[in-house]
């Protein structure tokens, strides 16, 4: 029974089987842990909101208490989906540009965004209401593009629909020490008390800059060492915000 | 009849030989996969700006070198020569993606701070390395003993320049500012009397530069590491 492992027929066989094997396991794991991948990704998904809202560590909610404490604050079906221009979509748009039946939260603004066969117009913009000890606030997901890979977010909104009342980042694999520092509470802080629109209700597009300007109105510093980072965060918090800033004109006019 | 009073008379190994002990202890320092064989350089520049990092990077090739190293020995007898790196290959990407997936279900957490380097961990040479030259012709006791060995010294060497990276890069040591802080308006320790971190440590180049200087440190103590020319 000697085999000859040189031969052509034994390396084609070896490596047929090989493939077979490696290719089974790895497919039955991934369909064996999809569902509680699905879980992680939607528990993160409300804790990130949570995390824009307050300072989700010292109110000690962790990936194990966000379920229940994300009901707490907020409340999906006041969620609304708004096209690129503001309206609200009764539903969601697909990739064809159809409306079909969706919920706020089932809306994966990251693959829509890198989705090219999806027309910029029909990106879905949610947003979601939160109750802060009885002051409405609304939370913007936003997404983008840092110096590696993607970066998201969420931007809370007072209730007077204009300030930055808080935010939180993340990132796939920005440079540690660098770019990556855009998560940090210290780079948050700076964009808390910004306003995205002026006093006529136009779009007031901010600017992340490097002289230490920050201190004026619009105008946010950026992270040293981590400037593709920093002008990523500025173009994701530009592009995502504006189509909001017409939403929250109408709003405040049927209000008044 | 021969072979039979040959095998009788070598006594079984005991698993913590002297020679098996060998293979974990000399990648630690004589024989640092990163010093002296100089491989694996490529992801101890990339990561090594913070001790968490390092930390965690070493853990994870600790864990794929030894596994692949035990996977790799006991195919060895059955691989085809011609396409034994493809296998190798296979094996490394397989069993990181596996880990990958396990901790994106379990541990989701811990699968956020690792996403970053799946892929140097794929590519890292130390890995292909050991499978090449020592699992494909090494039982898989020894082999598990020597991925033990070699990926604690490189461990050891990312979470060393780390150190000193960190320590003079971000004043900070895992994430606590041992040096005080310099953020604009709350400074406190050393940054009060004008202290200012190196940016020039957080980039890969001084990572080089580190990796040179523990080089040259350790020939200098071990001149039988010194090659003549």
């Amino acid at each position: 029974m000697a085999i000859n492992k040189d031969s052509n027929g034994y390396t084609f066989g070896f490596a047929i089987v090989l493939v077979i094997v490696v290719g089974s396991i790895l497919a039955l794991l991934a369909m064996g842990l999809k569902p509680m991948q699905e879980k992680n990704d939607e528990v993160k998904k409300k804790l990130d909101i949570l995390s824009a809202m307050m300072d989700a560590d010292e109110k000690g909610i962790t990936r194990k208490n966000a379920d229940s404490e994300f009901e707490k604050y907020v409340d999906l079906d006041k969620a609304v989906v708004l096209s690129s221009k503001g309206d609200v979509i009764d539903g969601i748009y697909a990739v064809d540009g159809k409306v079909i039946e969706g919920r706020a939260f089932d809306v994966d603004i990251r693959k829509e965004y890198k989705d090219k066969k999806r027309d910029k117009n029909h990106r879905n913009f949610p947003l979601f209401i939160g109750d802060l000890n009885g002051e409405t606030v609304y939370i913007i997901p936003v997404i983008g593009t840092g110096l590696w890979g993607p970066i998201w977010g969420n931007i809370c909104l007072d209730s007077d629909m204009n300030t930055i009342k808080g935010a939180s980042f993340g990132h796939q694999g920005e440079t540690p020490g660098l770019g990556a520092e855009i998560k940090q509470q210290f780079f948050i802080d700076r964009w808390i008390g910004e306003k995205i629109s002026d006093n006529n209700g136009m779009f007031k597009p901010f600017q992340v800059v490097k002289d230490g300007s920050g201190i004026d109105e619009s105008k946010v510093d950026g992270i040293t060492g981590g400037t593709i980072t920093s002008k990523g965060v500025e173009e994701m918090a530009n592009r995502c915000l504006e189509g909001y800033v017409s939403y929250f004109n109408n709003l405040k006019k049927t209000r008044i | 009849m021969s072979e039979v009073t040959e095998n009788k008379k070598a006594p079984r190994e005991p698993l913590f030989s002297k020679k098996n002990k060998k293979l974990v202890t000399d990648p630690l320092t004589d024989n640092n996969p990163v010093t002296i064989q100089v491989l694996g350089i490529c992801s101890a520049l990339a990561i090594t700006v913070q001790v968490e990092q390092g930390v965690v990077m070493g853990l994870a090739v600790i864990f794929v070198l030894v596994l692949g190293n035990l996977i790799i020995s006991l195919l060895r007898n059955m691989i085809p020569s011609r396409i034994r790196i493809i296998v190798q290959l296979v094996v490394v990407a397989s069993l990181v993606i596996v880990v990958n997936e396990v901790l994106k279900a379990f541990m989701p957490d811990v699968s956020e701070k690792l996403s970053v380097f799946v892929g140097l961990i794929i590519t890292n040479c130390i890995i292909m390395g050991r499978f090449e030259a020592f699992a494909m012709a090494n039982k898989p006791w020894p082999s598990i003993m020597d991925g033990i060995g070699n990926g604690l010294g490189y461990a050891g060497l990312l979470v060393l320049v780390a150190f000193f990276r960190e320590l003079f890069g971000s004043g900070s040591l895992y994430g606590i500012k041992v040096l005080g802080s310099n953020i604009p308006g709350e400074e406190w320790g050393l940054y009060t009397m004008g202290y200012e971190n190196n940016n020039m440590m957080i980039l890969p180049p001084m990572a080089l530069v580190i990796v040179g200087v523990i080089i040259w440190v350790q020939r200098s103590r071990n001149k039988s590491l010194i090659e003549e020319h």
